[in-house]
């Protein structure tokens, strides 16, 4: 934390939080759909961060983790829908949907401690789906998700009267809704920053780190490597819930398709894509991985017809193409990610 | 609901009653997991080695099949026999799947050997994605169907009916696993894939070139997938670029129910997750009075394998690991 | 009670846009080409529409296809040379693909309101309809989907909502109805689980249990599966007279096929999912016999419909998949109401959608109060020799219902006009703002839309 407070670290926080308070404008000249691209870069930060506990500090591969995602999603759409005609409002409902994601994850976990490398992978993998499609299954004999129709109308985030959905005037400024969800998103991802990098300086990181090292030495050392793992699941399952929980209420929809192995996968490949277990390294990850889609969606299509002055293959084919070469070349060239940890660096070069 | 006596499991009672249904399933299920297993082989050969899940595994199977109703489907519009599109075609797929494979270690798996162990987890997503979409643009976003290789013959045993399709799938994937333990146990490169597997700093020591070997493993598993690909259009008559991932997935978690990096342990596990797919979707609904359906199916076979990891944490078969991760 | 305000609201946009522009309704359809363009040169004016479908993905060939049938007319509509307001208009066409995901459609969604899009096509999916359609609410942009087919895209209460496809509930409540009268006593029902099969194999249920039917086995699927083997040695069992299946092709067509292959004897009955070429392609041979259904009139029953089906394959060399003519007048809707209201400007053209009467391709497109196809007519077709066979077209009953609803909306444009009829003399936004005024609940969205002009 130290080198967080000198002075030149100073000025450079004072630079970024400047930078993040206009971001939203700035994103608002090339359209409100750049807000919306930033927000779902911070929520996806939320989740790699979350993946990150249990990816890149305990060593777990976790292919399920979108289940947290959406138990939190649910919890929200449930409390906060017509659909059982409640309205609680968003922050009561945000901590249950951690907690209730937290639950899951020790219910993930427990069975799973046993498990390693890739036999836990495919578990979580497997628990991932199970959330899923019951999820997809619940409509009926009782209706508890309404199954693949989603759950519709869930408020938006409100705070006194402040609504989130919808402009406001405030101080001369017009906020539209997604510009006040990107302030409400930035403060939570703060808060989520700090407390993992609290975590990851405390007992509990160092213990974390010790399991991914030698599970075996760890034991010996006297850490008890049951209870900090499935603090670990717990731990990353809540990050994942209060993500869920904001994504309901800014979509106002959800349903189970938006929580398949796909989405699992591409968290993690933000988490290794930007430097497993160091922090900035995987907000970087999910800030690239996130925005990249949706840039190449503006930038495929007017390049094309720069380079050869005609469509030569449609725009949509050829996006997902880069962005699984994209996810190719930076592994082949770095292989601990874009920006590493300097632990993780050294014993690298040391290896080869 | 009939019931005959207070048996504890009366709704169990009515359904095998029905001896031809059940065979039925029987047959269902081992069909498809001679399918999964298959595909399976590829997964669990190349892990075995080099303890990487080639996530891009079912879309090698994906391009054999597309590849196959390219060339076999023009020859056949073209006049030839069909048998003749047949064996160019499924030959074509393998040489394609052969490349595919050996150009997917080359450029994704071999620079990343040294590499964390998620490294090159990630190049097989981000190689499975680009196939996938190369594939679209190649064969388009229509379905496609299979052109007719083999004869369609139907029998009928016991009430039960199959294919001769269905009897070549599980003949030829019991032929493959026979192969490829003839060849893991019996020939000099099958002892070096060995060697490698456990220990490759060791095995190059003792001259064993394991560039080579890996890139067999490769080469091997994608010819299989190619197979598998003919296979699995064969008997669904029907592909598209995505066909892959779903498949993958499956033969991937059969894989690991058997115990992964093992040959016969992949078989069994393909076998079993098939058996269980086709007799939970065919019973469970009778067996809960109807709470649990063939909406269910797919967790079926992950509850059976959480259940088998946690009494056997290597899979049915599969050897005690040392800690990988 | 929200679908209520919004009716309010959209009457009094409606009244003014009717009073400021002083032009009435044509009664008749105007798909007639327009006559060549006068003399002197008009000023262009580009109208942008957007349009929404996954391109990538397992239903990217849907995708596609409804794509082609948005750009065949727009090719058309510019052909034809339209001067709406004074200016000769030039229909482009925003595409964008969703992948089928809520989140990028909202995200695509936005991109499309912060282009200032006229109106948006689409999207396929109503999972990804139901989220985007909030934006295009909030944004005041009219969106006609050619697909989606969610009863609740429209139930949500926004007047920009409408859909020139039947929803779930009417056609599986018909198809309930014909399957009963064919003669079994038992049927089967199996859905992929997705919103449309579930939705639709609910109501088939519904109705089949209604007249008298009996469900005998109730299983699933998924809508990437190709392996139905299980679950149809299950239905064997059960011994259904037939087998009714909420979902689309790709699966149908296997299924169809591996049902004989089981040696099940039942019939097939499916919805506008398996009424498609790829279906037949699919499933060979099984698909004999199989009926399917289509929401409106059949093709060639009507006028333009075999015209239509030639300029299709003429132009793209493709067969056409399933929607691209349902979305083809999705759009010919949208420039018809602009030709009415002789305005591309959303907020003076969305009324004029609520009103449409239009003679298109795919059935006569008039819209209830929801913003949903009216009448809900529902053919059923049979596979016969490798074509489809028109059966016979259900679902009339319902129409005398929706005319009283249309009585019951006119009447209240009416009211609301006669509420603002001071104010109605002069043309334009002033106008509107006043009148917005003077009806409370219906204030907020019609300013919204005045002021996004």
């Amino acid at each position: 934390m130290k080198q967080w407070l000198n002075p030149r670290s100073t000025l450079g926080i004072t630079l970024i939080v400047v930078a993040l308070v206009a971001l939203p404008f700035v994103a608002a000249m090339g359209g409100q759909a750049w807000v919306r691209i930033l927000n779902f870069a911070i929520l996806y930060v939320f989740l790699a961060l979350g993946l990150n506990i249990v990816v890149g500090f305990a060593g777990l591969l976790d292919l399920g983790y979108i289940a947290f995602y959406a138990v939190g999603a649910y919890v929200y759409a449930l409390l906060a829908s017509p659909h059982f005609g409640l309205h609680w409002p968003f922050w009561v409902i945000l901590p249950i949907g951690a907690m209730v994601a937290c639950f899951f994850g020790v219910l993930l976990g427990s069975p799973t401690l046993k498990l390693r490398g890739d036999y836990l992978a495919i578990v979580t993998l497997g628990f991932g789906e199970i959330i899923r499609i019951f999820l997809n299954n619940l409509n009926a004999p009782i209706n508890v998700t309404n199954g693949a129709q989603g759950i519709t109308m869930i408020d938006p985030v409100a705070i006194g009267g402040l609504k989130f959905s919808g402009t406001t005037q405030i101080f001369g400024f017009s906020l539209s809704g997604p510009q006040k969800y990107y302030y409400l998103l930035v403060a939570l991802a703060i808060l989520v920053i700090i407390i993992n990098l609290r975590l990851q300086n405390s007992r509990i990181g160092r213990a974390w780190q010790a399991i991914r090292e030698d599970e075996i030495a760890a034991k010996a050392v006297g850490i008890n490597t049951r209870n900090i793992k499935l603090l670990a699941f717990a731990m990353g399952a809540s990050f994942g819930g209060i993500a869920g929980g904001i994504f309901s209420a800014m979509q106002g929809f959800v349903s189970p398709e938006s929580f398949s192995l796909t989405e699992s996968i591409m968290i993690l490949a933000m988490v290794v894509l930007g430097g497993m277990g160091h922090i900035p390294g995987v907000i970087l990850g999910a800030v690239l991985l996130s925005i990249l889609p949706e840039a190449l969606r503006y930038g495929v299509g007017p390049i094309q017809m720069a380079l050869f002055g005609k469509m030569l293959v449609d725009p949509e084919s050829v996006r997902m193409l880069i962005f699984g070469l994209a996810l190719v070349l930076v592994m082949r060239f770095k292989p601990a990610g874009l920006w590493p940890s300097p632990e993780r660096k050294r014993e690298l070069q040391g290896d080869a | 609901m009939k019931r005959r006596r207070k048996a504890p499991f009366p709704h169990i009672a009515v359904d095998l009653r029905l001896m031809d249904i059940f065979l039925q399933q029987i047959i269902n299920g081992l069909v498809q997991g001679s399918i999964y297993a298959l595909v399976a082989l590829g997964y669990t050969m190349v892990y075995g080695i080099m303890g990487l899940i080639n996530f891009a595994h079912g879309e090698v199977v994906m391009i054999g099949t597309l590849v196959t109703i390219t060339v076999a489907g023009t020859m056949i519009k073209a006049g030839m026999p069909v048998v003749l599109a047949g064996f160019a075609g499924i030959s074509v797929a393998v040489l394609v799947c052969i490349a595919l494979g050996w150009g997917l270690e080359r450029i994704a798996y071999r620079p990343l050997r040294n590499a964390p162990r998620l490294t090159p987890l990630i190049t097989a997503i981000g190689m499975s994605i680009v196939l996938q979409n190369m594939a679209m643009i190649i064969w388009g976003r229509n379905y496609m169907t299979f052109p007719p290789l083999f004869p369609k013959i139907q029998y009928e045993f016991a009430g039960a009916n199959f294919t001769a399709v269905q009897v070549i799938i599980v003949l030829v994937s019991a032929l493959t696993m026979g192969g490829l333990l003839l060849l893991v146990y019996r020939t000099k490169l099958g002892m070096a894939m060995r060697a490698t597997a456990q220990n490759p700093a060791v095995a190059s020591l003792m001259g064993v070139n394991i560039n080579r070997v890996i890139a067999a493993a490769f080469v091997i598993g994608s010819a299989l997938g190619a197979v598998a690909g003919v296979m699995v259009g064969s008997y669904y008559e029907i592909a598209h670029y995505q066909m892959g991932f779903m498949l993958g997935l499956k033969a991937f978690t059969a894989a690991v129910l058997g115990g992964i990096g093992n040959l016969g342990g992949a078989m069994a596990g393909g076998i079993l997750l098939g058996l269980i797919e086709a007799l939970g979707a065919g019973y469970i609904g009778d067996l809960t009075g109807g709470f649990l359906g063939s909406h269910y199916q797919d967790i079926f076979a992950f509850i059976v394998l959480i259940g088998v990891l946690m009494f056997k944490p290597s899979g049915l078969f599969g050897e005690k690991t040392g800690d990988r991760a | 009670m929200q679908a209520k305000l919004s009716l309010v609201a959209l009457s009094v946009v409606a009244a003014f846009a009717l009073s400021a522009c002083g032009q009435k309704e044509e009664p008749k359809p105007v798909a007639a080409p327009v006559a060549p363009a006068a003399p002197a040169p008009k000023p262009e004016m580009v109208v942008k529409l957007g349009h929404v479908a996954p391109m990538t993905g397992p239903q990217a060939h849907l995708g596609k296809d409804n794509e082609n049938g948005a750009r065949l007319a727009i090719e058309e509509l510019n052909a034809q040379g339209l001067e709406i307001g004074g200016a000769r208009i030039k229909f482009e066409l925003l595409g964008e693909d969703d992948q089928a995901d809520p989140k990028q459609g909202s995200i695509v969604a936005q991109k499309l309101v912060d282009a200032k899009v006229n109106g948006v096509i689409g999207h396929l999916n109503s999972g990804t309809t139901i989220p985007a359609s909030k934006l295009y609410s909030d944004a005041g942009i009219p969106q006609i989907s050619g697909s989606a087919t969610n009863p609740k895209y429209t139930q949500q209460g926004f007047a920009t909502a409408f859909r020139v496809m039947a929803n779930d509930v009417q056609q599986g409540k018909a198809l309930g109805e014909f399957a009963a009268k064919q003669g079994v006593k038992t049927v089967a029902v199996v859905d992929d689980r997705t919103a449309y099969g579930q939705g639709l194999a609910e109501e088939f249920k519904k109705s089949a249990l209604a007249a008298g039917l009996k469900v005998v086995a109730d299983e699933f699927t998924n809508d990437k599966a190709t392996d139905f083997k299980a679950i149809l040695t299950k239905i064997k069992s059960k011994k259904a007279d037939l087998v009714f299946f909420g979902g689309m092709d790709a699966q149908g067509g296997p299924m169809a096929k591996q049902m004989k292959e089981l040696g099940i004897k039942a019939k097939f009955l499916g919805g506008d999912g398996v009424c498609t070429p790829e279906f037949m392609k699919l499933g060979g041979e099984a698909t004999e016999g199989n009926f399917c259904s289509l929401p409106g009139m059949p093709l060639e029953k009507l006028a333009k419909g075999p015209e239509f089906k030639d300029k299709f394959t003429k132009k793209f060399g493709a067969e056409i998949q399933l929607y691209a003519p349902y979305v083809y007048d999705a759009v010919m809707v949208m420039a018809d109401s602009m030709k009415r209201a002789n305005s591309v400007e959303s907020a003076m053209f969305l009324p004029e959608i609520g009103k449409t009467k239009y003679d298109g391709v795919t059935s006569m497109i008039e819209f209830d109060q929801f913003g949903d196809l009216k009448g809900g007519a529902i053919s059923v077709y049979q596979y016969k020799g490798g074509k489809l066979e028109y059966v016979e077209t259900l679902g009339g009953g319902t129409v005398a219902a929706a005319v009283a609803e249309v009585k019951e909306a006119v009447a209240e444009v009416k009211d609301a006009a006669k509420a603002v009829a001071g104010a109605a003399t002069t043309a334009g936004a002033e106008a509107v703002k006043a009148g917005a005024e003077a009806v409370k609940g219906a204030a907020e969205a019609t300013k919204a839309a005045v002021e996004k002009k």
